[in-house]
């Protein structure tokens, strides 16, 4: 059989190839149901195909976003400007009239009609967004070219698009005081609205604020890989699933994106870290299988079998290190603590810089993270000296202090980057605590190739207890699974 | 109904008959939703839904056995589910008695006749498999079963065929529509994900939603659904451990019916909350959040 060099399977094949360069796995067997679906399906609804699509592709929810984005990229909306109904409005110079601009969009963000948005996310992109050779941002506009969204090439061809200048002269977020206006004007209501509808509305024009730019960007990135080619507008225009992102580095909605793939893992390590006890030999009886066991005893009961016992509570001790250096994984840190008190009824959270306070207390359910972290850096004893981590004092006034804390039963986690920041590392306390743990294991943030430069003790640490990397939700996902046999 | 190119029978004609099948018996289907199911059947494949708590996973399965007059088989997965809850059982009690009854026979009489049809207990699964007429097959909330369980889901979800030792091998005459649903709880194994077809079904758009409030509670006027929906919208926004999901918006629009309340004012909102909002914590963050003290 000849391999298809064009047309749609080698497309699609394409398409896959670029789903596993941004981590998405994609088989053989999804690429060949993949097909199915396509020629199942009518290629002209192309709604149809994307959810087909992604059906057959996908396997986790997190992976979406990439696909969305790919898919785009991949098949799009139709070459060019493809403009809808809404225009741009024009003033008589042939530029595009930016208030008449502000008037209609503020007008489309209080109706909420999302189709109308979306036609002008990508009218505003073809008008205000198209970098030309000669033709810098300073330019304005590129007049006409829209209007009639043909004629162009040689040296009218845009060398880009970008959104930022797009957004930049359009400006959404400062309408959210005139569409409020607007709403309110539109119910006519008594004059004075509550805080509470206001509330509402505000944060519901937010959010659709919010769209309208994350469209404009969508579209940048279409237009942008009708110029570059889509190879290289996936390798830059696309976001990394939020699983595969460096706590160090991630965005505040990454980090909305983390906190609810967080919750779950806690959840996860909660029961890989319950303690198994062995069948018990006393329990309540169960009859069904005793029954069936009598069955070789010609029916009477001589072996009895007893229920299998619940798993036994596990204790949890927490110790974090949350100073300066690791400011970003603390956030992070403080999600996954608050999942696992959700889970765990006998947990106790210890936070260190270079001395160390017990802070349970503060992860009541539903308490804020940002509160949390304001308060514990505020709590006395944390901070005993210069404000630097120091885990061997650390470790020290943890173990004299609680010497109680750690018993057979606990399962001791450390989170921190073990940069020691040239002072004793205490290792002997730590091994003299780990020892009375059941399990205890360090949690990294760091890659593994920087452990051990400059002040990082990691490899003498890793000596005591097993230190894993974990600079992503992916990464802690396998630590956690990998870190029990179950 | 009608036959796809190999004569097995499939239950829809297309994408929109989905849409207008399932809009018939009150679901209203995204094109999301739609598009997997009419895939999920003419493919012959399981489909696999994952999504938060109400969005109306189990209510899929319902509206597509009703669409179609097909039968609905449901197996209920919780910790510690087993063969003998999910497949067959031999009926032990049953078998004890026949021998007792029957003292005297020859042993390959007795035999053949203990591990006859008559003592078979079928589970849903076999159940499913067995019926002649057209069949939804519901495996609910299979992230709570135990690993074991999803190695039985494959033998049986892979060709539509299980083996009873005493009995010899049946196979489906009719496969089932089979769906499974999962809350996400845990990883499932990436051997059974790709024996199916994956849909995230989320919270629905706005748009939608309206509409679902407005098929599932009628009574409630236009503008009062408008502004639920909304609210709830912006409730999702919120960092709540539990975001209100489509169940909640129409228990919400039927207490707001309920209530006699013909305006959605701060108190009518404060009054009924607790509807959409199941844990305190939530409750105390969005009154503070919007403002509502």
């Amino acid at each position: 059989m000849d391999t298809p060099q064009r047309g749609l399977p080698a497309h699609l094949v394409d398409f896959v190839h670029a789903l596993r360069d941004h981590h998405v796995d994609v088989g053989p067997g999804e690429t060949v149901d993949a097909a199915a679906v396509m020629a199942e399906l009518d290629l002209l609804r192309r709604e149809q195909l994307r959810e087909g699509l992604a059906a057959a592709l996908l396997r986790r929810s997190g992976q979406r976003q990439t696909f969305d984005a790919l898919f785009e990229l991949w098949f799009p909306l139709g070459q060019g400007a493809a403009l809808g109904e809404v225009a741009l409005p024009y003033a008589d110079d042939g530029s595009v009239d930016v208030d008449a601009l502000r008037d209609l969009l503020a007008e489309l963000l209080a109706g909420g009609d999302t189709a109308a948005l979306a036609e002008l996310a990508r009218a505003v992109v073809d008008g205000l967004g198209a970098l030309g050779p000669g033709r810098g941002p300073a330019a304005g506009g590129s007049g006409g070219q829209g209007r009639d969204g043909q004629g162009r090439g040689g040296a009218d061809q845009p060398s880009g698009f970008s959104s930022y200048q797009a957004l930049n002269r359009v400006k959404p977020e400062t309408l959210l005081a005139r569409v409020l206006a607007e709403l309110r004007a539109r119910r006519q209501e008594e004059a004075a609205d509550s805080p509470f509808a206001e509330e509402v509305a505000r944060r519901e024009t937010r959010a659709r604020i919010a769209d309208f730019r994350r469209m404009v960007q969508a579209e940048t990135t279409r237009r942008g890989s009708e110029i570059r080619g889509r190879e290289a507008a996936a390798r830059t225009g696309v976001r990394r699933q939020a699983e595969q992102t460096d706590f160090l580095s991630a965005g505040a909605d990454t980090l909305a994106d983390l906190r609810r793939r967080v919750a779950p893992l806690g959840r996860h390590l909660a029961t890989r870290l319950a303690a198994r006890r062995r069948r018990a030999h006393r329990g309540a009886i169960d009859m069904r299988r005793t029954l069936r066991r009598s069955m070789s005893t010609g029916g009477v009961p001589v072996n009895l079998v007893h229920r299998r016992p619940r798993p036994g509570r596990p204790e949890l001790v927490l110790l974090c290190d949350v100073s300066g250096s690791v400011a970003g994984f603390s956030h992070f840190t403080m999600m996954l603590v608050q999942a696992l008190r959700e889970q765990f009824s006998r947990i106790r959270i210890f936070c260190f810089v270079d001395g160390c306070v017990e802070v349970t207390d503060l992860f009541t359910p539903g308490a804020d993270l940002g509160g949390i972290l304001t308060e514990v850096h505020s709590r006395r004893g944390l901070v005993a000296w210069s404000g630097h981590s120091d885990y061997g004092r650390a470790f020290d006034r943890f173990a004299e202090r609680w010497p109680d804390a750690v018993t057979s039963r606990t399962a001791l986690l450390v989170l921190g980057d073990a940069r020691t920041n040239h002072q004793d590392p205490g290792l002997g306390v730590l091994a003299a605590v780990v020892g009375k743990a059941r399990h205890a294991h360090w949690l990294n943030p760091e890659p593994q190739r920087q452990w051990g430069t400059g002040d990082s003790a990691a490899p003498e640490y890793a000596r005591v207890l097993p230190m894993h990397e974990c600079r992503t939700a992916a990464q802690l996902a396998g630590v956690v699974g990998g870190l029990l046999p179950v | 109904m009608g036959s796809d190119s190999t004569g097995r029978t499939t239950l829809f004609d297309s994408v929109d008959d989905v849409v207008s099948r399932l809009a018939g018996v009150g679901y209203l289907a995204s094109t999301a939703v739609a598009t997997t199911v009419f895939l999920a059947d003419r493919l012959g494949k399981p489909l696999l839904v994952e999504g938060p708590a109400g969005v109306g996973k189990t209510e899929l399965a319902r509206a597509v056995a009703e669409a179609t007059g097909s039968g609905l088989v449901r197996l209920q997965c919780y910790e510690g589910i087993d063969e003998a809850r999910a497949l067959y059982e031999w009926n032990h009690a049953k078998q004890l008695l026949r021998i007792q009854a029957s003292q005297g026979q020859a042993w390959d009489e007795a035999r053949d006749d203990v591990f006859s049809e008559e003592f078979l207990l079928t589970r849903p699964l076999l159940t499913a498999i067995r019926r002649d007429e057209p069949t939804v097959l519901l495996v609910d909330e299979t992230d709570k079963a135990d690993v074991e369980v999803e190695g039985l889901l494959l033998e049986v979800l892979g060709d539509f065929q299980v083996t009873v030792p005493e009995l010899g091998t049946i196979t489906a005459t009719q496969r089932p529509f089979t769906l499974l649903t999962s809350n996400a709880t845990r990883e499932l194994s990436e051997a059974l994900k790709r024996r199916c077809l994956f849909l995230h079904l989320d919270f629905p758009d706005a748009e939608l939603e309206r509409r679902i409030v407005a098929a599932r509670v009628p009574q409630l006027p236009e503008a009062l659904a408008e502004e639920l929906v909304r609210i709830v919208g912006v409730l999702r926004g919120l960092e709540l451990r539990k975001a209100p999901s489509v169940s909640e918006t129409i228990d919400w629009a039927r207490t707001v019916v309920a209530l006699g309340l013909d305006t959605l004012d701060d108190d009518a909102v404060r009054q009924s909350l607790n509807v959409v909002l199941k844990h305190r914590a939530d409750l105390v963050k969005a009154t503070s959040e919007l403002r509502l003290n």
